[in-house]
């Protein structure tokens, strides 16, 4: 981050210090006013599990989870969440062992290409965090801003279904530990 | 392998899995290579025309920007239309990134700024101001149909007498249907990631259904022939986007050649309508019957949109000629040269558009005769392929449609348009026929036994999402009796074994076949190898006097006299060989093809015109499945195609400036999860020991295609309305 590009004549602009608790580690990080939280992670931090599919917030691969709801990080700057704490697919498993998500995902083959998979997983977990997925069609409603192009639905809807309350145990679970 | 213990036909969860669920899974924009310079494409903003100039001077200035890259001073590249011409070209003369200051459709890539970071790359583009000597265009199929040509297509010649059956036919329907641009739109945007090597060779990770095809096509580009290597483990959706290499490489190569730096292009969303789509058509269809249903006489003619330089062209007429029993058969394809770019293969491309018409048409045949729609089926059922006269290998579709109507309850459906309601939602029940050919193209693979009893096969495929590493890996385990655990193969790597495009449902067929023969090959060296030790007890013993199961060799009628494959490589090494399987000589003497039954509820709310597809039975005949479970996926995925095509999907064109409109994922409309009910997957069983050792035919397009016809017969049983233009929005259904 040596470079601070402007337009000649205009003032320079500096990187600003930002701190985030990513996946559970505290990071502290250099970021331009103008880069987006999807940019940070994928370009600056090489974390690619979070996909850019559109960029405008129509497709919700970038789907990420911040201080555990599910947001956009196409939508919004880095340079905005001094102090957050952040959550990527990179980060729901526990060492070797799967999400109950992420598991759940495998076993019923809910994904083909893989592509919007980890916005998928992001946004079911946040999901089931604000108290949704009550019934088929509620989940069917509640994701329906994470596009799968390969039609992978029927199988997404029942790997939520499957894994559905043993992510709420795991989410009241953390709440319990938390002060 | 024994049938109990056999990975063959069992739905096991996808050897990738645990990657694409982890965010480990690295798709072509996501490799880190030191020093990276990132590309951003300006494209034209008029459709047809002459660039006067360029002025780049604002984007240089902006610190962190390192070239913008234009027709004006990019690197050498070939000037004839050969080194251009890929493994899915269109007749004519491929299109030239940066080549001249001609300008051939809208969107065309005109500029690449350089630049240290994304953003920076991204503003820059934004500064490039291009001066356009401006020419009339014409993007409008309907209002250009006066010059249409014929299609440079193998069309089979026209059977009997079809004007003069339709002439005294006692039932004769004469339909017109259309259907709209769409666009591919696979979730991961195409990109380029081009690692320039010290030695001036280049290391590609390409968004591609086909590594050797880039490979080739940059060689010949750049005149670089052995320096290209292209490498794409991961691709993120495609339906047919990466069969041809996408401008976005070779600007990503030219920058690389010029600052002899590693430059990564990725494409925004918007510059995924700047290449291939399907195209639009306008199809008429007559048809003539006797009173009970029975065809007599079909003519078919499709109108496609094209380029001004390709003549795109596809199968989409010819299924009106061998699905049915029908002696008169006439079919016709002219295609409209425009200013756009060229169509582009798409999901089942041809089928989903020509067999929409056919089986729209058959439904209307069906209330003209006032005959079951799955009857009439029925009668017009043949078991013979009448374009090429021959026998189909097989042609489960009588049991598609008696097991398909059975699961969807079809016995219960009134034939009356209208007469199924719910509260204010009109129900109705439509259904269609789904055909596709079942290719196999010649394709190699390798197999090789290490030293620690593991078998890693190998071929230069690639997995679009269709679960290639997790079918290749069935078949080499099957066939090597080999757990799963215990087999790799490896596929996205133009160095490996020559394998054809990714696409066509033929890759099971194609890659399967060479990936089986390949183990049997390997068979054949791990025999031989134990027969070195003069004491072996395989000796004077042939390959089918054994048996390969939990990794031992062993004879067939003495079990207990088995080896350890471990302890064979251990004495002579690694154990290797290459196969290349080509499509059996039994096949030339029948036609071979996919099909399915597809049934489809839709609820219609009468006062807003809103369609839901509330239930789909999709009833698919293709052979021996290799995993039940990526197989109905794939199934899946086609029939929330179909709804697409039939409710959702079209590009939108602004003739005036010849520019899409809606290029983006909120105004393209796609099926989301909630547009999408319960869909009921059926493979019914199907021999076929003509079409590949395998019995395998493959899945990727049948699943779509029927889809939108089902549809569309559906809304007609609920409202009463025909509605032959797709998507059918709400607007045509008030």
């Amino acid at each position: 981050m040596s470079a601070t590009p402007t337009r000649e004549g205009a003032t320079p602009v500096a990187a600003c210090p930002i701190s985030l608790e990513l996946n559970g580690r505290t990071r502290q990080l250099e970021v331009y006013p103008w880069t987006t939280l999807l940019d940070l992670l994928r370009e600056q931090l090489q974390l690619t599990g979070t996909k850019k599919g559109c960029d405008h917030g129509q497709c919700g691969a970038c789907t990420v989870l911040l201080n555990g709801k599910r947001i956009n990080s196409c939508l919004t700057l880095a340079i905005m969440h001094d102090g957050a704490s952040l959550t990527t697919i990179e980060g729901l498993a526990e060492g070797d062992e799967l999400h109950p998500m992420q598991a759940a995902f495998v076993e019923h083959d809910a994904f083909q290409c893989g592509y919007c998979t980890p916005g998928q997983i992001c946004s079911a977990v946040g999901m089931i965090a604000e108290g949704r997925a009550n019934g088929r069609d509620d989940i069917r409603e509640q994701m329906s801003g994470n596009l799968c192009r390969c039609g992978a639905y029927p199988n997404i809807l029942a790997a939520i279904e499957d894994a559905a309350s043993e992510t709420r145990e795991r989410l009241s679970a953390v709440q319990q530990v938390k002060p | 392998m024994n049938s109990s213990t056999s990975p063959f036909g069992k739905p096991l969860a996808r050897v990738d899995g645990p990657l694409k669920v982890t965010g480990q899974a690295h798709y072509a924009g996501e490799f880190h290579v030191p020093g990276l310079l990132y590309g951003s494409v300006v494209n034209s903003s008029i459709a047809r025309g002459r660039i006067v100039s360029i002025d780049a001077s604002a984007a240089e200035a902006v610190p962190g920007v390192v070239l913008v890259l234009t027709h004006q001073n990019r690197p050498p590249i070939a000037s004839y239309d050969e080194p251009y011409e890929d493994d899915d070209a269109a007749d004519g003369s491929p299109f030239r990134p940066l080549f001249n200051d001609r300008i051939l459709y809208s969107g065309q890539p005109i500029a690449l700024v350089v630049a240290e970071n994304l953003e920076l790359a991204r503003h820059a583009g934004s500064l490039v101001r291009v001066e356009y000597a401006a020419e009339p265009h014409h993007t409008d199929l309907l209002s250009e149909l006066e010059t249409m040509h014929k299609a440079p297509a193998e069309l089979p010649s026209p059977r009997g007498d079809v004007d003069g059956v339709l002439r005294g036919a006692m039932l004769r329907l004469d339909l017109e249907y259309s259907t709209p641009v769409e666009h591919h739109n696979p979730m991961e945007p195409h990109a380029s990631t081009v690692h320039y090597l010290p030695d001036g060779k280049l290391e590609i990770y390409d968004k591609t259904q086909g590594v050797q095809n880039c490979m080739r096509y940059l060689e010949g580009v750049f005149g670089m022939e052995g320096q290209i290597r292209i490498l794409s483990p991961f691709v993120g959706g495609a339906f047919g986007s990466g069969l041809r290499p996408q401008y976005q490489l070779p600007l990503a190569v030219m920058a690389a050649l010029k600052l002899k730096r590693s430059v990564r292009v990725t494409l925004k969303r918007q510059q995924m309508f700047t290449f291939g789509y399907r195209p639009r058509t306008v199809q008429r269809i007559a048809i003539g019957a006797a009173p009970n249903g029975q065809l007599e006489a079909i003519s078919h003619q499709a109108i496609g949109q094209t380029s001004r330089f390709e003549d795109f062209t596809e199968h989409e007429v010819e299924w009106s000629g061998m699905l049915y029993e029908c002696p008169n058969v006439k079919l016709d394809y002219q295609l409209v040269a425009l200013d756009v770019y060229t169509p582009l293969d798409m999901r089942a491309p041809g089928a989903t558009i020509g067999v929409y018409a056919l089986e729209c048409a058959m439904d209307e045949l069906a209330y003209a005769a006032a005959i079951d729609p799955v009857a009439l089926r029925m009668r017009n059922f043949t078991a013979h392929n009448g374009n090429e006269d021959k026998p189909y290998s097989s042609k489960e579709l009588r049991q598609c449609y008696e097991q398909g109507a059975e699961r969807f309850g079809w016995s219960r459906r009134s034939m009356e348009p209208r007469s199924m309601r719910d509260g204010h939602q009109l129900i109705g029940w439509g259904m269609a026929t789904g055909v596709w050919e079942a290719m196999q193209m010649p394709a190699s693979a390798k197999a090789c036994l290490e030293p620690d009893g593991r078998l890693v096969v190998s071929s230069a495929t690639s997995d679009i999402g269709t679960g290639t590493y997790t079918v290749m890996t069935q078949i080499a385990a099957d066939t090597m009796g080999l757990p799963m655990e215990q087999v790799e193969f490896r596929l996205g790597d133009s160095n490996l074994s020559q394998a054809p495009l990714e696409g066509g449902s033929f890759t099971v067929s194609s890659v399967g076949s060479a990936v089986q023969q390949a183990c049997q090959a390997l068979q054949q060296k791990i025999l031989d190898a134990a027969q070195q030790s003069p004491v072996s007890p395989f000796t004077g013993v042939t390959l089918d006097g054994v048996v390969f199961d939990g990794g031992r060799m062993q004879l067939k009628d003495r079990p207990d006299t088995a080896v350890e494959l471990t302890q064979i490589v251990a004495v002579s090494g690694v154990l290797e060989v290459e196969v290349k399987a080509e499509p059996g000589k039994q096949r030339e003497n029948y036609a071979s093809a996919t099909h399915s039954a597809v049934f489809v509820e839709v609820r219609v709310d009468e006062s807003l015109g809103t369609v839901k597809v509330s239930r789909v039975v999709s009833a698919v005949a293709a052979g021996r499945v290799v995993n039940p479970k990526t197989a109905a996926n794939q199934i899946m995925g086609g029939v929330v195609w179909g709804v697409g095509q039939a409710l959702q999907e079209e590009t939108q064109i602004d003739h005036t400036l010849g520019r899409y409109m809606n290029h983006n994922l909120s105004e393209y409309h796609i099926p989301v999860n909630a547009d999408i009910g319960e869909i009921d997957v059926i493979f019914v069983e199907e021999k076929d020991e003509i079409v590949n050792a395998l019995g395998s035919k493959g899945v990727g397009e049948i699943g779509i295609v029927g889809v939108a016809a089902a549809v569309a017969n559906a809304i007609y049983h609920a409202t009463g309305k025909r509605i032959r233009d797709l998507p059918i929005t709400l607007d045509k259904l008030l």
